[in-house]
């Protein structure tokens, strides 16, 4: 690591708080952190998903999870830009995306988790992919009219990747003792991150429609895993951390380490 | 030069534009400029990309700047909305995908057709994968020429 970046590190301001209370009144910071959450969660699980690169277990896997990588890494930057025209700090979507540092970071705790094996990000993906296609859908009714844009784009592309996790869930659950084995561990493993999933309220200058999403989350879910012969994990306890409030697992930094290191080492490096 | 001379010179100068990823194809009959409008500060042009997260749109914004170039100031805006769908691909350029080997996409997003192998023109086709060699495209297989060909995804 460059001394460039420890210093960067240090000199980062304290991150402000993420919007919590339902009903106060909406401030810009507010929208431009909700923005933020929305773009932050794309971008690293679209780098998550480009690791699998050359790693993949058949060509149609290498193929699929890099074009879902660069789907997730294209939404990302079109969010990034609705929030830096929203915070109107003059910041670029790569600033953004390479000039943060962890605490400034509002994705959830899911989609930092580590790869593991192919089950554990088929999971993964699936818990993401559940929650956001129902949550694009309700965008694209939003008065916002960039943010009902973006989103009537990133809804086909979500139905894809659903279509993709959901059959990959549907194919380990029911394939062999060892993939239905591998599937259920990744599952009681990333459970417990499911409930931040509805622990942040859509603003109301965001989205028109309150949350009727988390019953429909736990609906497709629910569907999915008696279809694939797996069992739901016991309810998921309150999580410590909070993603969207910038209190991340340690894995974040070390994604963020190799994914921003040229624009830290070469600050406005282009090519 | 007239408003309608200018504009209709840009619109030539961009049928050479060539899509990186499908280059028999230009982004006029692909769909993927939807607005040039001849303004006293220049010309303004819009283009909408196939995906979010398409790699060609840089280069195809720099081409178009290229082309543009001695039509005096151009000011390019991307648009997200309305989204790209493959039913702005125009008849013409869905020949053209057959021709090169991919299969257009299997017709209107509001009536899907059975896909049909580029090849054989067999409509007895499996498909391998979703995900192909780019967003755009999906990987198949005819069950009559045993054939394997990409698909332009509708959507």
């Amino acid at each position: 690591m460059s001394a460039g970046l420890l210093e960067t590190v240090a000199s980062q301001p304290a991150p402000a708080p993420a919007p919590e209370a339902s009903g106060a009144l909406e401030t810009q910071r507010a929208r431009f952190e909700w923005l933020l959450g929305l773009a932050d969660d794309r971008l690293i699980l679209g780098h998550r998903l480009s690791e699998w690169c050359g790693h993949a277990p058949i060509l149609e896997e290498e193929l699929a999870l890099a074009n879902i990588a660069l789907d997730l890494i294209g939404q990302a930057q079109m969010l990034f830009e609705l929030a830096a025209e929203t915070e109107g700090a003059g910041r670029s979507a790569d600033a953004l995306a390479f000039l943060r540092d962890s605490r400034d970071f509002r994705n959830m705790l899911l989609v930092e988790q580590p790869n593991g094996d192919f089950a554990f990000t088929i999971v993964r993906q699936f818990l993401f992919d559940a929650w956001d296609l129902p949550q694009l859908e309700a965008l694209c009714a939003s008065r916002y009219k960039d943010l009902a844009g973006f989103a009537a784009k990133a809804c086909k592309e979500a139905r894809y990747h659903l279509r993709h996790s959901h059959g990959w869930l549907l194919r380990l659950g029911g394939g062999t003792q060892e993939s239905n084995r591998r599937t259920q561990a990744a599952l009681d493993e990333l459970w417990r991150f499911t409930p931040e999933l509805f622990l942040t309220p859509v603003l109301p200058s965001m989205s028109s429609t309150s949350d009727a999403s988390e019953a429909h989350f736990q609906e497709t879910v629910r569907a999915a895993l008696s279809e694939a012969d797996l069992t739901l994990p016991d309810a998921a306890p309150f999580p410590a951390l909070r993603g969207r409030a910038g209190l991340h697992s340690e894995h974040l930094g070390h994604l963020l380490a190799e994914m921003q290191v040229l624009q830290r080492s070469y600050p406005g490096a282009k090519w | 030069m007239n408003a309608a001379g200018t504009r209709s010179r840009a619109i030539a100068k961009l049928r050479t534009v060539m899509d990186p990823e499908l280059p028999m194809l230009n982004i006029v009959e692909l769909g993927l400029l939807r607005e040039v409008e001849v303004e006293e500060d220049g010309l303004h042009i819009t283009l909408t990309p196939t995906y979010s997260g398409c790699p060609a749109i840089e280069t195809i914004v720099a081409e178009t700047r290229r082309v543009l170039a001695d039509l005096g100031p151009v000011s390019l805006r991307i648009a997200h909305a309305p989204p790209w769908t493959t039913d702005w691909i125009t008849e013409d350029a869905r020949r053209k995908l057959r021709a090169a080997g991919i299969a257009p996409p299997a017709g209107r997003v509001a009536q899907p057709e059975a896909v049909r192998c580029p090849r054989c023109d067999a409509t007895a086709s499996e498909q391998v994968s979703a995900f192909g060699s780019t967003a755009c495209k999906s990987l198949w297989r005819c069950a009559n020429c045993d054939e394997p060909f990409e698909l332009l995804k509708l959507i």
